[in-house]
């Protein structure tokens, strides 16, 4: 069986459609007739064109000032209570897609089936797939409820591929409920590098670098490869660098080309976090560290030692 | 001011978890104990009631099997006043939103100025029950705070974005949802740990809050696990010691990635 039509979450990462919302919109068209958005913020014609390209046919837009998690579930609400019910809503595993996520279960009284890694038909099933223990098991749920069925996903859990091309019909959509949190600012941070959980390679610090001033180093590797800085859910614990950070379980999952742990143990919950990497590369002083066990390349060592080396031998190339 | 702070007490991270084979739940028949993700969320909610003036006090809601309190407690020797324990046998097998309605209603008993969840717990990690608490007691709410100040009935908070952060405001009552690092967590004194032996905690049941047992546990989960398999083992591969020559083995790795 085929689902009839998903709606999907849509966000924007710089001035496009984030890559999460273009996975899951690749994956909505493998599964559903129809693939329709829901989207708030700027540029949505723009937006709107570029889903187009991924399959969307209809886009429904969400003015509001407020943070998303009330204005977008209450008008998507509004439309299943108007009787058009999709079959599914899929969300990013992102600040914005767990906040409308969790409101507008609570609006339906629908269960929500959050951090999978993917998702199948069997005859009258929905099932969902996510990893638990340090990416140790995989557990499949079924949907016991009615439709529609709401499940968030993972980021790089798909392949995001155009196909389908539609010019997407751009609807403003009735939003019966505003937030009443008012957005006073937004900060935007300088980062040149690319984002942590969109990178092709990642360079994680953990409590082995010994203090805060030492993170640099990991910022520093970063940039010279080009990739992007994470962290251990120590550290960030610790308030070495902020959670936006993190790779773990809680936090994000990064599935880069290579993946490089600095000073990393490999507690369970930073194995879930990045052992869908296709290359670990671990430094590491103990050599019982659990990240031994998953790495390609694992090097005994000093980071203290091993990093500047490792600049040094990158310098000028 | 009054500050509930919804708290989660797990199993130890520390050693490792399992599902029962039958129901196919998490196992939480050992020790539980203060998740260390809510330990920022009693810290930051100690911190607002003196910053406030010191009128006003923390409760801790949280909701358990078997009585468990031992991460309770853990959060009353930091200094929380009072606690309200949700513990039934028909909780088994709740998910993120039967957990929000029991949550939700503990809270409202206590009517506070301001609810603190943290983002999301470390052995679950659904992240949406701090937003669905929000919205069965139709209040505001600003997840994934960096920072929180409270006066004028405001509450002003930075909320973590992908590009940085968004500085937010929102009328109380409202619930705040607060990552890791937020603040430091103060360790409790054995003074506190003393006195936490001696404060309230009241026990509820599920029928005490008014809802139906078929709302919560597995009957209102509507959601089934219908396998649990290994997932594939990676390899690991060539692990060398490093002579002073380590570093050269990594970038031949990366030159044979092409990443260099």
């Amino acid at each position: 069986m085929s689902l009839s039509t998903i709606w999907v979450h849509a966000e924007v990462g710089g001035d496009k459609p984030s890559s999460i919302t273009l996975e899951i919109i690749t994956k909505a068209r493998s599964l559903a007739d129809t693939v329709e958005a829901f989207y708030a913020g700027d540029n949505a014609d723009a937006v709107a064109a570029e889903l187009g390209k991924y399959g969307v046919s209809k886009v429904y837009t969400v003015a509001t000032e407020s943070l998303q998690g009330v204005p977008v579930a209450s008008a998507m609400a509004k439309q299943i209570e108007d009787g058009n019910v999709p079959d599914l809503i899929m969300f990013g595993s992102t600040y914005e897609g767990r906040d409308v996520l969790g409101r507008l279960s609570v609006k339906l009284d629908r269960p929500v089936l959050t951090n999978n890694a993917d998702i199948r038909v069997e005859g009258d099933d929905v099932l969902v797939e996510t990893a638990i223990f340090g990416g140790a098991q995989l557990v499949t749920t079924a949907f016991r409820c009615e439709t529609p069925h709401l499940a968030s996903f993972r980021p790089k859990s798909f392949v995001a591929e155009e196909g389908g091309a539609a010019t997407p019909e751009v609807v403003a959509a009735d939003v019966p409920e505003d937030g009443k949190v008012t957005v006073l600012d937004r900060h935007v941070e300088e980062h040149s590098g690319p984002i942590l959980d969109e990178a092709n390679l990642v360079v994680s610090g953990g409590r082995g670098l010994g203090d805060a001033e030492k993170y640099q180093m990991v910022e520093d590797l970063a940039k010279v490869l080009k990739g992007a800085p994470g962290a251990s859910r120590a550290i960030v614990d610790a308030g070495w660098v902020p959670y936006s950070y993190q790779v773990g379980q809680t936090g994000k999952v990064v599935k880069p080309d290579v993946y490089i742990a600095l000073g990393i143990s490999g507690a369970t919950q930073h194995m879930v976090g990045m052992k869908g990497s296709k290359n670990i590369i671990a430094v590491n002083k103990d050599p019982e560290a659990p990240i031994f066990g998953v790495a390609d390349l694992g090097i005994i060592g000093d980071v203290h030692k091993v990093v500047p080396a490792l600049l040094e031998a990158l310098k000028g190339r | 001011m009054n500050v509930v702070v919804c708290v989660k007490q797990i199993p130890d991270p520390a050693s490792p978890g399992s599902l029962d084979p039958e129901t196919k739940w998490l196992k939480r028949d050992g020790k539980l104990i203060l998740d260390e993700s809510d330990a920022y969320g009693v810290e930051m909610a100690l911190q607002l009631v003196t910053a406030a003036g010191g009128d006003g006090e923390v409760t801790l809601v949280s909701m358990a099997p078997n009585n468990e309190m031992g991460g309770l407690r853990t959060g009353l020797a930091m200094g929380a006043a009072k606690a309200i324990l949700v513990s039934d046998p028909a909780l088994a097998g709740s998910d993120a939103l039967s957990t929000a309605k029991v949550l939700a209603a503990a809270i409202k008993r206590v009517e506070p100025d301001l609810v603190i969840a943290a983002t999301e717990s470390t052995d679950g990690y659904t992240g949406t029950t701090p937003e669905q608490v929000a919205a069965l007691l139709d209040l505001p709410s600003i997840t994934f705070a960096k920072s929180i100040e409270t006066g004028d009935g405001k509450v002003k908070v930075q909320r973590q974005t992908e590009a940085g952060y968004d500085q937010c405001e929102a009328p109380l009552p409202a619930l705040v949802s607060v990552t890791a690092g937020v603040v430091e967590p103060r360790y409790p004194s054995f003074k506190g740990i003393m006195a936490a032996k001696s404060k309230p905690v009241e026990e509820l049941t599920v029928a005490d809050l008014g809802l139906d047992a078929d709302q919560v546990g597995a009957a209102g989960a509507r959601q089934e696990i219908v396998s649990v398999t290994a997932a594939p083992e990676r390899e690991a591969g060539e692990i060398i010691e490093d002579d002073g020559e380590g570093h050269l083995k990594i970038v031949q790795f990366l030159e044979s990635q092409k990443v260099i």
